[in-house]
């Protein structure tokens, strides 16, 4: 089922065409075709291993792709330093979390603003000069429900509530496409219900693409799905559509629903 | 080597509801305590004291706050010791103005070293910065400017600002001094800034900040550009206390001391450095008087020290229960 979000016209803001990478003579992703639309949620899927880390690893640069292209809101970042495809509004989430460890969750979420604010080169400054984001931080920090540990250090928390640190992290760029690894995993239902509706809610204005390995939230959520297999791309389409596929069935049968 | 030290104690000790005010009251003591002892101890030995704790203090702003760790740091503060001399004995430049030319001399040469070395990680960074400093040492060796062996001798101390007779040894020793607290503020400042905070993110989780769009790797320059000119600044009012520079700054072997000292204090606190730079120059200067091998029982004493208190002195005693009572806390 679409989200509710989706009337609009489809604009495609990152694409990528014929993506590949080798390891050493081994595949790991290839011939990967990819658009991903404005105000839309992208699910990408697929057993263990393949190579779904990967792909958000060369589309956010941080892997260099042995082939293909990738076009970010009409630009070619194909040789793009990561930190710049960051600042050009691609932002991703890690697969294991990472958060500031030793860093507040406020000022886990501060450091995201700082560079946006032109708040971050300044040496002479003292540190109450940030003071100014806090409103800011604050309000994501309350969205995520986040609120009763916002003075807490990070390597504190949960591993669940790390995650949605991280989420929120990420959000206070606000950027143009978010991409997510496996956002939920390791969350009780409660948390994983909340995160869904949050990404739910921040996709209404940006694009959404992520990996998930629960597929009720795939198919609660998600309006387009990709799956990968080996490297390659085996099925596309919306939910109901993919999960009818054979080959989809045979790739999931005995590790998921 | 030391990149990360011990994650912080599980068990929470509440800092003292007066622990800022101790804190604030063991800092004025300790600046009495500058203030008089000079009255009572060698001002050449303490002199030469508060030049190595800058420099050791400059190195961990590196090494303990961006978590690189330099074996190059010779060639900035035996470079700015060398352009500091050269300025005021053969231009007749004042004191200060040449403490300021060795000071951007520094921060130059660590732009450029800083600039190739930079993007390379752990011992390959170490490597590179080491091999950078011996070209340096090598040119040292061979310019002319510099004296070779004899390095430049009887370099004149001048008048401060044109008024301060800098001869006078306490006139000498005071104006060391407040170099000395101009730098451990600079140093306080930067690492409690706005940048400072990037710099902390980029040292917990780099790829997590450079996903945040930082560009990692202009962090770091910055940070190695400024750790160069305070150690620079150490160096060029060295040159102006012992009245020479020479070989022996500029050598690896300084390079080497000044991690000793910084391991030895405590990387990631401000006083660690300085206490651990105190104890090698106590020591040398001890041992410098009798029949003891200087090298050997400085390596011994080290070796121990850092096998029985792996954060160093001051990391040791911030970690005890005291320590952080007192709110005292070093940085991960
Ligand atoms: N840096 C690397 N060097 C060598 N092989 C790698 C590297 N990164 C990934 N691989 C290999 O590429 C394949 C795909 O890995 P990837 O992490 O992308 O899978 P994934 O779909 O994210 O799996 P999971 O669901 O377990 O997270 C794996 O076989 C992995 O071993
Ligand atoms: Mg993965």
């Amino acid at each position: 089922m679409a989200s509710a979000a989706t009337q609009a016209e489809p604009r495609v803001v990152l694409s990528a065409r014929g993506l590949g990478r080798d390891f050493a003579g081994f595949t790991a992703v290839n011939n990967v075709d990819l658009d991903v639309e404005h105000a839309r949620i992208h699910a990408l899927i697929g057993p263990n291993g393949a190579g779904k880390t990967t792909v958000f690893n060369l589309l956010t640069k941080f892997l260099q792709p042995t082939r293909g292209r990738i076009t970010l809101l009409g630009q070619d970042i194909t040789a793009t330093a990561p930190d710049k495809v960051a600042r050009l509004g691609l932002v991703r989430s890690f697969q294991i979390s990472a958060v500031f460890p030793h860093l507040t969750v406020r000022e886990n979420v501060k450091v995201a603003l700082q560079r946006p604010a032109g708040l971050a080169t300044q040496f002479w400054l003292p540190l109450s000069s940030l003071d100014r984001l806090n409103a800011r931080a604050d309000d994501l920090i309350e969205q995520l429900g986040l609120a009763p540990y916002r003075d807490h250090r990070a390597a504190d928390l949960s591993y669940g509530r790390k995650r949605v640190l991280e989420i929120a992290t990420t959000l206070a760029l606000d950027p143009e496409v978010l991409l997510l690894d496996e956002p939920m995993a390791g969350m009780g239902q409660e948390d994983v219900r909340m995160v869904a509706e949050i990404i739910r809610d921040v996709a209404r204005s940006r694009a959404v693409l992520m990996v998930e390995h629960n597929l009720n939230v795939v198919a609660d959520i998600c309006d387009h799905v990709t799956v990968l297999q080996r490297g390659e791309i085996i099925a596309r389409g919306d939910y109901a559509t993919v999960s009818a596929d054979p080959r989809v069935r045979t790739a999931y049968m005995g590790s998921e629903a | 080597m030391a990149g990360r030290s011990d994650p912080i104690p599980t068990e929470t000790v509440a800092a003292h509801p007066q622990a800022g005010r101790i804190q604030l009251a063991l800092v004025v003591l300790a600046l009495v305590a500058l203030l008089i002892v000079p009255h009572v101890l060698y001002p050449i030995f303490l002199m030469k004291l508060l030049c190595f704790a800058l420099f050791a203090s400059a190195f961990n702003l590196l090494l303990g706050y961006t978590g690189l760790l330099s074996f190059g740091h010779a060639a900035f503060f035996g470079g700015a010791a060398y352009f500091t001399a050269h300025a005021v004995k053969e231009w007749g430049w004042p004191p200060e103005a040449g403490v300021a030319l060795g000071v951007a001399g520094a921060a130059l040469l660590g732009l450029v070293m800083g600039a190739i070395a930079i993007r390379r990680q752990g011992i390959y960074f170490a490597m590179i910065t080491l091999a950078l400093a011996q070209m340096f040492f090598f040119f040292c060796l061979q310019a002319r400017f510099t004296h070779g062996e004899d390095g430049i001798q009887s370099v004149p101390r001048g008048h401060l600002f044109g008024v301060i007779d800098l001869s006078q040894t306490m006139n000498m020793y005071y104006f060391v001094l407040a170099v000395f607290l101009i730098g451990l503020l600079v140093i306080w400042r930067f690492v409690n800034s706005p940048f400072g905070m990037i710099l902390k993110s980029i040292r917990e989780n780099e790829q997590r900040a450079i996903s945040l769009g930082y560009s990692v790797a202009r962090y770091k320059l910055g940070a190695f550009v400024m750790s160069a000119a305070l150690a620079g600044l150490a160096g060029g009012v060295k040159a102006l206390v012992f009245q020479f520079a020479t070989l022996t700054d500029v050598a690896w072997q300084m390079s080497g001391e000044v991690i000793l000292m910084t391991l030895l204090g405590g990387i990631g606190t401000l006083f660690g450095p300085i206490v651990g730079a105190g104890l090698v120059v106590s020591l040398q200067n001890y041992l410098a008087t009798s029949d003891f091998p200087v090298t050997i029982i400085t390596g011994v004493v080290f070796m121990i020290c850092v096998l029985l208190f792996r954060r160093g002195l001051v990391g040791e005693f911030f970690a005890t229960k005291i320590g952080r009572k007192l709110g005292f806390r070093a940085q991960s």
